[in-house]
C-alpha cells in the first residue's frame, strides 16, 4: 500500500485532498505550518485517495503517515 | 529607568536581560504556556505568564504585555527584534500607559514599516533608492505597464513586507501577472494590507547594512555594515564585518548615506539601514528596521560596544557617550544562526533537544536560548542559537567559526550545523566572494557533482 507521509512537524493548515482523487507524484497534497514556514507536502507516489489522516488544527510529526493510497 | 519588562522570547530576551544585569537594571519577562521552562524565564527577575503559545494569544498580545508591564511595576518596554518591535500602534499603547518604548518614537516606526513611504522620505533626501513605482499599484495591467518602463526582472514588493516576506520575483510579464494575485492575497493574510509595488531586481546582488545610533537630540552615528549576503529563502544565515566586498570608498559612502537616511527621518534608538549593493558597487536603499537586529553582536564583538546598553541610555534621554571617530573595526566578527530545521531541505525541524553542548573557547560568543531538555516548538521562530566569533584578521576568525562549529553538539533534533559548516569550508567563501545567490548557487554545484 502506498501513503503520503509529513516532511516536518508542524499544524495542518490545509487539506487539498479527499478520498477517491486521483494523485500524482509530487502534487502538493496537505500544507503544514511550522516555525512561521507554510510548507506543502508532496505526494511521495501516485495513485488513488483511500484515506485522508489529518485534519485541519491537526499537529502532525516529521514521517507520519497523512494520506493512504490504493 | 529602573525596570525594564522585555516582550520577547528565547535567545534576545536572554540577550537583554544579560545588559540590563550588568547596569543594575531590573528585568520582567512575559512568556507563553510554551516557554515556561525556557532559561529566560529563570533568568529575568520577575516572569509573567501572558497565555497560550500561539503569538496572536500571548507574545503579539499588546493589552496582557502592557498589564504585565503595569503588575510588576515596570518603567520601559524593550520589544527586542521580530513581534512587536515594529508595531507602531503597540509603540503607541505603552507611550499612552506612561512607559518608556525603548526604540524610535511611533511615527518613525510607521512611517518605515510602510515601504512606500520609506522609499519617498529616502529619495526626498537624497538616498539612492532601487528603480521602481512611487504609488501602490492597483492592477496587474498597472503593474505590467511599470514593469515594461522599469525593465524586467522586477521584484514584486508588499509595501507592509519587509525581513524578505512577501517578495517575488518576476522576469517576464507573464510571471508578473501570475504572481500579483497570489503575491496580494497573501500579503493581506499576512499584513493586513494588500498594497503592492515593484522595484528593478538587481541581479547578483549584496546584502549589506548599516548600523546606526542616534540619540533623542539628534546626534546620529554609524557603527559600519554588516555583510548579511549568506541568505536562505531571503533570510539570514551568516553575517560578518567588515564586508569582504566593499572597500574604503564605497564604505564611507554608504555609511553615510545610512546616517543621511536615519536624519531624514528623525531616528533615535539604534536601527538598521539595509542596502542592496550591485557588483559595480552601486548602493540602494532596501528599507530601514527600526529596532535591534538579530546580528547585532557581529557589530559589538568587532567594534567592542554594547548595542542594548546603548538602547538603555538613548531611551533614557541621555546624549551619545561616544562620537563617529571612536568608531573603529577592531576585529573581524562573524555571527552563525543556528536553525531547528533541515540541513538540506531547510525544512522546520521542532522536538526535544536531548543533549545541547555549545562550544566554549575563547573569542567565541554564544547567544542562545536553549538548553538540554529543551523542546522546542513549532509555533516560532526555528533560530535557536547564534554563535559569534571574532579575530584579528578574517583568516583567523573564519578558523575560529570552523572550531566552534565542529565543537557545537546538538541531538534529538535536526539542525543546520552541517550546513553551516560546509559554509566555512567553501572556496568561494574563503575568498570572501558571494553575493546572496551563494546559497541557491552551491546547492546546484553540489547536485551537478552528485550526478
Amino acid at each position: 500500500m502506498k501513503q503520503v507521509a509529513a516532511n516536518m512537524a508542524g499544524t495542518v493548515i490545509n487539506v487539498l485532498v479527499q478520498p477517491g482523487d486521483e494523485i500524482t507524484e509530487g502534487q502538493d497534497v496537505l500544507v503544514l505550518e511550522s516555525m512561521k514556514m507554510e510548507v506543502p507536502v508532496q505526494a511521495q507516489a501516485s495513485g488513488k485517495v483511500v484515506e485522508v489522516k489529518a485534519n485541519i488544527g491537526d499537529f502532525v510529526n516529521d514521517g507520519d503517515i497523512i494520506v493512504v493510497l490504493e | 529607568m529602573n525596570k525594564v519588562l522585555i516582550a520577547n522570547r528565547g535567545e534576545i530576551a536572554r540577550r537583554i536581560i544579560r545588559t540590563c544585569k550588568a547596569r543594575g537594571v531590573a528585568t520582567v519577562a512575559v512568556y507563553s504556556d510554551a516557554d515556561k521552562d525556557l532559561p529566560f524565564v529563570r533568568e529575568a527577575d520577575e516572569s509573567v505568564h501572558i497565555g497560550p503559545p500561539p503569538v496572536p494569544h500571548s507574545y503579539l498580545n499588546v493589552e496582557a504585555i502592557l498589564a504585565a508591564a503595569k503588575s510588576t511595576g515596570a518603567d520601559a518596554i524593550h520589544p527586542g527584534y521580530g513581534l512587536l518591535s515594529e508595531n507602531e500602534a503597540f509603540a503607541r499603547r505603552v507611550l499612552e500607559e506612561g512607559l518608556l518604548f525603548i526604540g524610535p518614537t511611533p511615527e518613525v516606526i510607521g512611517q518605515m514599516g510602510d515601504k512606500l513611504t520609506a522609499r519617498r522620505i529616502m529619495e526626498a533626501a537624497g538616498v539612492p533608492v532601487v528603480p521602481g513605482c512611487e504609488q501602490a499599484i492597483d492592477s496587474p495591467d498597472e503593474a505590467a505597464v511599470i514593469a515594461m518602463s522599469i525593465g524586467y526582472p522586477v521584484m514584486l514588493k508588499a509595501s507592509a513586507g519587509g525581513g524578505g516576506i512577501g517578495m517575488h520575483i518576476c522576469r517576464d510579464e507573464a510571471e508578473l501577472r501570475q504572481a500579483y494575485q497570489s503575491a496580494k492575497g497573501r500579503a493581506k493574510a499576512y499584513f493586513g494590507n494588500d498594497a503592492m509595488y515593484l522595484e528593478k531586481y538587481v541581479e547578483r546582488p549584496h546584502h549589506i547594512e548599516v548600523q546606526v545610533v542616534a540619540d533623542q537630540h539628534g546626534n546620529v552615528i554609524h557603527l559600519l555594515e554588516r555583510e548579511c549576503s549568506i541568505q536562505r529563502r531571503h533570510q539570514k544565515v551568516l553575517e560578518e564585518s567588515p564586508s569582504p566586498f566593499l572597500d574604503t570608498a564605497t564604505r564611507e559612502l554608504l555609511c553615510d548615506a545610512a546616517v543621511t537616511a536615519a536624519k531624514a527621518v528623525g531616528y533615535s534608538g539604534v536601527g538598521t539601514v539595509e542596502f542592496i549593493v550591485d557588483e559595480q558597487k552601486n548602493f540602494y536603499f532596501l528599507e530601514m528596521n527600526t529596532r535591534l537586529q538579530v546580528e547585532h553582536p557581529v557589530t559589538e564583538e568587532m567594534t567592542g560596544i554594547d548595542l542594548v546598553s546603548l538602547q538603555l541610555d538613548i531611551a533614557d534621554g541621555h546624549p551619545l557617550s561616544i562620537k563617529q571617530e571612536d568608531v573603529k573595526a577592531l576585529r573581524h566578527a562573524i555571527e552563525l544562526r543556528v536553525y531547528a530545521e533541515d540541513p538540506v531541505t531547510f525544512l522546520p525541524s521542532p522536538g526535544t533537544i536531548t543533549l545541547y553542548q555549545p562550544p566554549a573557547f575563547e573569542d567565541v560568543r554564544i547567544d542562545d536560548g536553549v538548553e538540554t531538555g529543551t523542546q522546542v516548538t513549532p509555533f516560532y521562530d526555528p533560530m535557536i542559537a547564534k554563535v559569534i566569533v571574532s579575530a584579528a584578521t578574517r583568516e583567523e576568525a573564519v578558523y575560529q567559526a570552523q572550531k566552534a562549529m565542529d565543537h557545537f553538539l546538538i541531538t534529538g533534533i535536526k539542525t543546520n550545523i552541517p550546513f553551516l559548516k560546509e559554509v566555512l569550508q567553501d572556496e568561494q567563501f574563503l575568498a570572501g566572494n558571494y553575493t546572496t545567490w551563494f546559497v541557491t548557487e552551491r546547492g546546484a554545484a553540489s547536485s551537478n557533482e552528485k550526478r
